[in-house]
Order: C-alpha cells, then structure tokens, then sequence
C-alpha cells in the first residue's frame, strides 16, 4: 500500500508509522527536520505541484517492488518552516529488517535529488537557495 | 510552447511561467532566444551548468528535440529530502 502527501501544513511522523498487520517484521520511521545551521532563522520550499507528487509516486511504487515493501508512505512539505519543524518523513514496512532500512534509505537518496522541491534558507544574512551537494547525487550510484 | 521557472530562476526572471512563440529546435537554442530578449534572461542563464532542463516533466539534455513538446520547464538541482 502506497501513500504519498504533499502538503504545507505541520504534520505528526510519527502518526505515519502504520501498527502491526501480523505481516510486516520491520518498521521504518525518518523524518528530516530544519536544523538551525549558521544561524538560519527559516526555509522556505518550492515544488512542482503535480510533478513531485507522481514523483513520489513513482519512487514509493520502485521501492516497493525492488525492496519487497509492504507498505510506503511518504510525506514531504512545501512552504515556509522553522528551526525544529519537520520537513518530511518516509516510513516502510517489510518483512524482515534489511529490506525496510534500504527501502528508506533509497527513497531518501531519491527524494534528495530527484523530487522537484527546492529549498531556500533564511537567517540574519538574508536568504540564500541551498545548493545541491555532489554526495547526495553521488548517493543515488549505490542503488 | 509553456515555459515554466523555479527557485532563483523564477526570481531572476520574475515569473514562474510563460508562452512563448518559438520555433527553436532545443532547449540550448529556446535558451539562446530567451537571453537575446532581454537582461533577466541573460542573468537568469547565465551558467547554464547550474540548471537541469525536463520537457514534459521529463528530465532531459540541453539538446533534445522539441518539436511536438508542449512545456519546458527551467530549475537548479533539486534539494528535497
């Protein structure tokens, strides 16, 4: 079962990790949260309404068929956030551990630089967009 | 065709959207019509290494072929997660 939400409001991860079903063995929860870097006040993130969400769509269908999910959810928001606030989450189940981490793991490294949200941070030197890290394109080769 | 900007390429040109008339081949030579029209574009496309094409919300290369596209869309990297 695949869930995906793109939404500007503040939403509960933890609400997102799904009780037993007696088939799953493992649950995943991450949730990415604003760290206050440098003095960063905000961030504020763009996205590609319709685009990003068959995006994550499609990410939750691949990590779910390769990894041998039984259920993925992924929520991820646009708009402004503050210190402390979470961005997103991603939780998954599987029958047994290994595949639910690498299925997180793997939506992550793809959510990073594949999903069409941008991010731009605020702090007492103004605003800056985030660019993006050669690591994280670089993660995408593991999988 | 549907033009279509995000983050500081939105900003630079002051519009996230646009139609424009054009017959160019490529999104390398929609992008050299662009610039030619005015500064913000210029400014905009400026290092074009920084910034990832799709058409019809498909990621591309600087040379794909637009005849029959509808939309081109314009972004830096993208930094979710």
């Amino acid at each position: 079962m695949i869930e995906v939400r793109v939404q500007r409001e503040a939403f509960d991860p933890a609400a997102l990790l799904p009780p037993g079903d007696g088939a799953a063995g493992a649950a995943i929860l991450f949730a990415g949260q604003v760290r206050a870097d440098d003095g960063l006040s905000g961030m504020e993130i763009e996205h590609w309404p319709g685009v990003t969400e068959a995006r994550l769509e499609a990410f939750a269908t691949e990590a779910a068929e390769r990894f041998g999910l039984l259920r993925v959810a992924i929520v991820h928001r646009h708009g402004p956030m503050r210190p402390g606030e979470t961005i997103m989450a991603v939780a998954c189940t599987a029958p047994h551990r290994r595949a639910a981490f690498d299925g997180a793991a793997f939506l992550m490294d793809w959510l990073k630089s594949r999903a069409p949200f941008w991010k731009k941070e605020r702090g007492a030197w103004g605003e800056r967009w985030v660019e993006a890290k050669d690591a994280d394109e670089d993660a995408l080769g593991r999988w | 065709m549907r033009v279509l900007y995000f983050a500081w390429l939105r900003e630079r040109i002051g519009a996230s959207s646009e139609e424009v008339e054009t017959a160019a081949p490529t999104p390398a030579a929609l992008v050299e019509e662009l610039r030619a029209r005015d500064p913000r574009y210029a400014a905009a496309f400026a290092d074009v290494a920084a910034i990832r094409v799709a058409v019809d919300q498909e990621m591309t290369g600087w040379d794909a072929d637009l005849s029959g596209a509808r939309e081109v869309a314009f972004f830096p990297p993208m930094t979710g997660g």
